[in-house]
């Protein structure tokens, strides 16, 4: 069973913190930053395993983590979990991120925070396993997108168009946009904002 | 793959810009996307964790208003809901918003309702009562007819479900295990094994339905049910062999490539549901023959089919040798997997070889014989970088006993320790090996060499180790028992403390393993010190041609000093830095010409600006050093801003205010440190010298005007000077005052800062600094003569009532510890009898001086006890406690009790020793400890973590000769300690020799804790920057 899935960055600040077994808010903030530090101290060329931290559990417990660019994805689990497996866990978690967010980087994941959670929802299940193919994954996320976007088309027409109003006088609007990356970013955006 | 990330912070100003300014159909979300960005930008341009906090509690407080209004709709509230998450995530409280959340949940939208379920599921726990008011919301989407919302209610149950309340979705939850849709069967049974998993007893009658899920047309829903057989035949075993033959096929199919091409990952079939099986077979055929021989086939055909084309080929590969050793063993299946345990140990993949050598154990478990194929391989793998690799491989060796002798076994060993080639780690990690066999061998000839030899090695962890192994040697029936032979492969726990060894070392002690120094060669030493501190300039005037502009003025005036001062006294360079060197040279104008002629090709080219300075004549410098901090600052901020015009073209008046934003940021930053410095009691030593060094960019003017300043005037300017000062300056500073030669030292060690006027204090003769004392209202008349010889703490109240207050500080003289107590008795009326004691402490040798202590308290006014400390034993913390008791006017007499804290710190005094003697001292100590730090790439400079040390803990340093430098110290009364620091690339290798044993680590643990904080502060700094110049760079395009 997976205890708890940490996402932070290389600074250490949580992107995605789910723990799947409960702990106090202060332990949580302290697993994160106990993990960290385990984590940090690591090369890139030795074994992505690790023993827990003291916090989380006992001998029965490991971290399994993947490095990557500025992210570290940490999974904690226990004996039940294959290392391997779980390593290749991780690899189709952000496989899957970097489908649904096309080029997914750090601050997908910051931005949209509650979407991330919701792909995670479909890949782990209440510290569980619950779908590990990609395509399927991706499918019940679009699924949830559709919806998404019909009830955007019905009921947020007006708050559109209010604040497309107020979007127009803002006076801290940045000067220099940028049209050409607009134009490109604009289907990705409408797909997930 | 790893670029997936990498775009990461480049495309941050694009996102922003984006959210703020797109329009049509994203416009809605806009809106609040730019909401949460502005929180997230204001987040990051933060540069330290006070602001993260004030500008979260800020947003919480918004939050929370937003939150309870009666005008906030639906949408808002889930639009809130996402910044609260977030809050939360950062460990924020965010408590007022739990029941908001739930309120979305049961109210809202699809979407609404997908926010309110999440954040729920984030914030709560499954005890929490305000759970209980979503069972209703639960209940019912669970029998709606829309997909998503069961979906979403069963993965909410699965999350996060009131124990007590499970009864009343149950039946909800079961009728989905027949639903058409095959997700929701899938999550209805992974709901069933949460619900099992929290009570069990709860979901027993269902066992047959689990029965179902597992023969269920869709292999998504068998795969989920394999979760709770898993769970289910560890617990129990037996149980379940009926469905063995199950599980048999269902592997056969799988393994034979069955299942649609959907379920492939890398063309390997359903790697997961494969893992699950193996391992719940391995439960299965565990020490049963007749259900193990139902799984042989499967498992050949397992370990046949296995093409190692990818990583997750390799995880089912290793399953199947788990369960190969796991089950009945059939020696042709384990011959096939031992096989198979050469391609992970020989792999050159870092994950593999360590699973391998896990696997290894299992093998070895069964048939040693078997294991002997991969000998060469665990002793090659014995020098792997890898600490855990190697933990694995030495458990290794203690395995293999059973097929070789174990006397065959440490003979291998001790060549391995004799053969140079290892590292000393892994000797230790060999030894510790070697222990856990001894209690097997019969003759230990080779033991008792090793011992012997090890017992004397350099490297403190072997000696450690050896000397385990020594006790426990001697002692073999205890042996015996603490390592029995069936338990040799578990982990030991190991001594890290090295504590038994205290006695051991304090023997050696008072047999004169420490050369004793008598009274008169450590002041011989110190009188020569001017010869030990002139090779420092060397160090520094390095560390400005090595390193960035940020060290570089320090280090160069510094150098410039040095040689100006060798021209004068006609010796060559180092030999002789004395006071009145400096006074003379510095305190005429007409040398300073010469000087740069003669510093020229030893400092490299002076700045500009430096000249300047020295151009200048006194009176202007005076009122210049005035307005110092100001000017600095304003200095400062001008760089900045046209640093920024020519960044922050284009960007516009947002970006500079940010720039201006971040300027102010620098100056609390060091308001906040002086002021955490003056509050802290146990060091005055300057711990803003970390601080200074960490910004010492930015004030590179002002240091080196009070640099020269201090050299022109003589000591009247310097009166004037001071009185014109701050006196909240004063108060931290003013009373730090060193023995003379500590006094240059210092001075020339303090980094430039802003706060530069702390620096020239350490100048001031001892009659100025009394002055000033004078001046100060309260503190003054509390503290003694002896304060303006040596350095002592902060005055820090210790405990008060109505009538009086007892604070204390520490003096550390030279010999001793000198705690004051200084009791204010702030009633009208005079008390009586008043009387302080201490109580002996069992590490403490505590002395009363004399003459302090008279029995009346006159009113509003203070009587100081004193009492000398000395340690007797080396500690790390310490308690003195004590009581004060007193009588007021002939009534009953009142007792109050304080305690104070000592550590080991308060005992480490500079050790003043000549490179030579260093030499010397340092073969003669076998204590070592080594370690290795990592510095921040930006600031990998030597002087400045030496000044930092040696400020913070008191050390001397002794030499710096290249990117090498000697500190030496010593723990009263008179334990030496050296240290040896190098700095390659951005590490620090630290390397501690002493007499005795604790006090290297000791030490070495206050050297990380200062170099990580200073390197903190670094990375602080450098980040704030970097995040700057990230929202400069336009975004990637991508085509």
């Amino acid at each position: 069973m997976i205890q708890a899935i940490l996402v932070f960055n290389n600074h250490g600040k949580p992107r995605l913190v789910r723990f799947y077994q409960r702990f106090p808010e202060e332990i949580q903030q302290q697993i994160i930053r106990e993990t960290f530090h385990l984590v940090l101290k690591r090369d890139d060329n030795i074994c992505n395993f690790l023993e827990g931290g003291s916090l989380i559990g006992g001998s029965d417990y490991k971290l399994i983590y993947r490095h990557y660019a500025t992210l570290y994805f940490v999974f904690c689990v226990d004996s039940s979990e294959s290392e391997l497996g779980i390593l290749d866990l991780i690899q189709v978690f952000v496989e899957t991120l970097d489908k649904c967010f096309e080029n997914v980087c750090e601050l997908d994941l910051i931005f949209h925070m509650d979407k991330v959670h919701y792909i995670l929802q479909e890949v782990v299940m209440g510290g569980m396993v619950l779908e590990t193919n990609m395509n399927e994954i991706v499918a019940q996320i679009e699924a949830q997108n559709r919806l998404e976007k019909s009830e955007g088309g019905l009921s947020a027409a007006p708050a559109r168009a209010v604040s497309a109003v107020k979007n127009i006088n803002l006076p801290e609007m940045p000067r220099n946009i940028n049209i050409g990356d607009l134009n490109i970013k604009v289907p990705n955006l409408s797909q997930f904002v | 793959m790893s670029d997936i990330v990498e775009k990461t912070l480049t495309a941050l100003p694009g996102l922003f810009l984006q959210n703020q300014s797109v329009s049509g159909p994203a416009a809605a979300k806009a809106s609040f996307s730019s909401r949460l960005g502005g929180l997230v930008r204001g987040i990051t341009a933060l540069t330290s964790k006070h602001e993260e906090e004030k500008l979260i509690q800020q947003e919480l407080n918004n939050l929370k208003a937003t939150v309870s209004a009666p005008t906030t709709t639906l949408k808002m509230m889930k639009e809130c809901m996402v910044r609260l998450i977030y809050c939360e995530m950062l460990g924020y409280d965010a408590s007022f918003g739990y029941i908001h959340a739930i309120k979305l949940a049961q109210q809202g939208n699809l979407l609404e309702k997908r926010v309110g379920y999440l954040a729920v599921s984030l914030f709560l726990h499954e005890s929490h009562e305000l759970l209980l008011l979503l069972v209703n919301t639960v209940v019912k989407d669970l029998q709606s007819t829309n997909l998503v919302e069961v979906c979403m209610a069963l993965t909410i149950v699965s999350q996060i479900f009131p124990r007590e309340m499970i009864p009343a979705v149950l039946p909800l939850i079961e009728d989905k295990l027949q639903h058409s849709k095959e997700i929701i069967r899938r999550k209805a049974v992974l709901a069933l094994y949460k619900f099992y998993l929290i009570a069990p007893n709860q979901v027993q009658h269902i066992h047959i339905k689990f029965r179902k899920a597992l023969c269920d047309r869709d292999v998504g829903v068998m795969a989920a049910s394999l979760h709770i057989y898993l769970r289910m035949i560890k617990e129990n075993s037996s149980a379940y062999k009926d469905l063995t033959g199950s599980f048999v096929t269902i592997l056969k199919q799988v393994v034979g490539g069955k299942l649609p091409v959907d379920f492939n990952y890398h063309s390997v079939p359903a790697p997961w549901l494969q893992i699950q099986l193996l391992r719940i077979l391995g439960l299965l055929g565990k020490d049963d023959q007749r259900t193990s021989e139902l799984m042989y086939d499967v498992l050949d055909e397992s370990l046949r089919r296995a093409e190692l084309n990818h990583n997750v080929t390799y995880a089912i590969l290793f399953e199947c040798v788990h369960t190969v050793y796991s089950v009945y063993p059939k020696s042709e299946l384990l011959e096939k997997a031992a096989k198979c345990i050469g391609r992970f140990v020989l792999s050159p993949k870092i994950n593999l070889k360590y699973l391998g050598l896990k696997a290894l154990t299992y093998v070895i478990q069964q048939d040693p014989t078997l294991a002997l194929q991969h000998q060469m391989t665990i002793i090659e793998c014995l020098d792997h970088p890898d600490p855990i690799i190697k933990r694995e491989v030495l458990g290794e060796y203690s395995y293999l006993l059973d097929k070789e002798t174990p006397e065959e076994v440490i003979t291998k060993l001790y060549k391995l320790l004799r053969s140079d080639s290892i590292s000393s780690e892994t000797k230790a990690w060999i030894i510790a090996a070697v222990t856990k066999l001894t209690p097997q061998a019969h003759s230990s000839n080779i033991v008792e060499r090793l011992i012997q030899e090890f017992t004397t090695s350099l490297d403190t962890c072997l000696r450690q180790h050896a000397f385990e192994l020594k006790h426990l040697h001697e002692n073999v029936k205890f042996m015996k028992g603490l390592l029995p032979v069936d338990k040799s492969c578990e982990d030991m726990v190991v001594d890290a403390s090295l504590s038994f060894l205290d006695g051991f070392v304090a023997e050696e002690l008072s047999q004169g393993a420490a050369p004793y120094k008598p009274h008169h060669q450590r002041q011989e030493e110190k009188l020569s010190q001017g010869k030990v501190l002139s090779f420092e300039p060397y160090g520094l005037s390095f560390s400005s041609s090595g390193f960035s502009g940020r060290q570089s003025p320090a280090g160069i005036s510094l150098g410039s000093d040095i040689s100006g001062n060798s021209t004068e006294t006609g010796l060559k360079e180092t030999n002789s830095l004395k006071l009145e060197g400096i006074k003379k040279l510095w305190g005429k104008e007409g040398y300073l010409p010469k000087k740069e002629s003669k510093t020229g090709d030893e400092t490299e080219a002076l700045p500009v600006p430096q000249e300047n300075i020295i151009m200048e004549n006194v009176d202007q410098i005076i009122t210049k050093n005035d307005q110092s901090q100001a000017l600095t600052q304003s200095k400062e901020e001008k760089e900045k801003q046209l640093l920024a015009s020519s960044l922050f073209v284009g960007l516009g008046s947002e970006s500079t205010i940010s720039l201006l934003g971040k300027a102010d940021t620098l100056s609390h930053k060091f308001r906040r440190k002086s002021k955490v410095k003056e509050t802290k009691s146990g060091q005055t030593t300057t711990a803003e010298n970390v601080t200074r060094s960490s910004f010492s960019s930015s004030s590179n003017v002002t240091y080196e005007e009070d640099y020269y300043l201090d050299n022109f005037q003589d000591r009247g300017d310097k009166e004037i000077k001071k009185f014109s000062l701050n006196s909240e300056l004063l108060d931290s500073e003013s009373l730090t005052e060193l023995p003379l030669i500590e006094k240059i030292s210092n001075c020339r060690l303090s980094t430039p800062s802003l706060f530069a006027v702390n620096n020239m204090e350490v100048f001031h003769p001892p009659q100025s600094t009394a002055a000033s004392v004078a001046n100060e209202i309260s503190l003054a008349s509390s503290l003694l003569e002896e304060t303006t010889e040596h350095m002592h703490s902060d005055l820090m109240e210790v405990c008060h009532n109505e009538t009086i207050s007892v604070s204390s500080y520490k003096i550390w003289k030279d010999e001793c510890l000198l705690m004051v107590w200084s009791v204010f008795n702030k009633s009208a009326s005079e008390l009586k009898s008043a009387n302080l004691e201490i109580a002996p402490a069992e590490n403490f040798k505590i002395t009363e001086q004399p003459g302090c202590c008279l029995p009346v308290i006159e009113a509003e006014s203070t009587r100081n006890f004193q009492y000398s400390v000395q340690m007797e034993k080396p500690f790390t913390e310490g308690n003195l406690s004590g009581f004060i008791n007193y009588q007021v006017m002939d009534t009953h007499s009142v007792q109050l009790e304080f305690s104070v804290n000592l550590s080991l710190l308060d005992f480490i005094r500079p050790l003043k020793i000549s490179t030579e003697d260093f030499g010397k001292l340092w073969l003669s100590f076998a204590n070592d400890v080594k370690q290795n730090v990592k510095m921040s790439e930006s600031q990998a400079a030597l002087p400045s973590t030496l000044k930092a040390l040696q400020q913070e803990l008191r050390l001397h340093v002794v030499d710096i000769i290249g990117n090498e430098g000697l500190l030496a110290c010593q723990l009263l009364p008179s334990i030496p300690c050296l240290l040896h620091f190098r700095v390659h690339g951005d590490m620090l290798a630290l390397w501690f020799r002493s007499s005795c044993s604790t006090l290297p680590d000791y030490l070495l643990y206050q050297c990380q804790k200062i170099i990580f904080h200073y390197r903190l502060l670094q990375d602080i700094e450098y980040n704030s920057l970097w995040y700057t110049l990230r929202k400069l760079r336009p975004r990637e395009v991508k085509y």
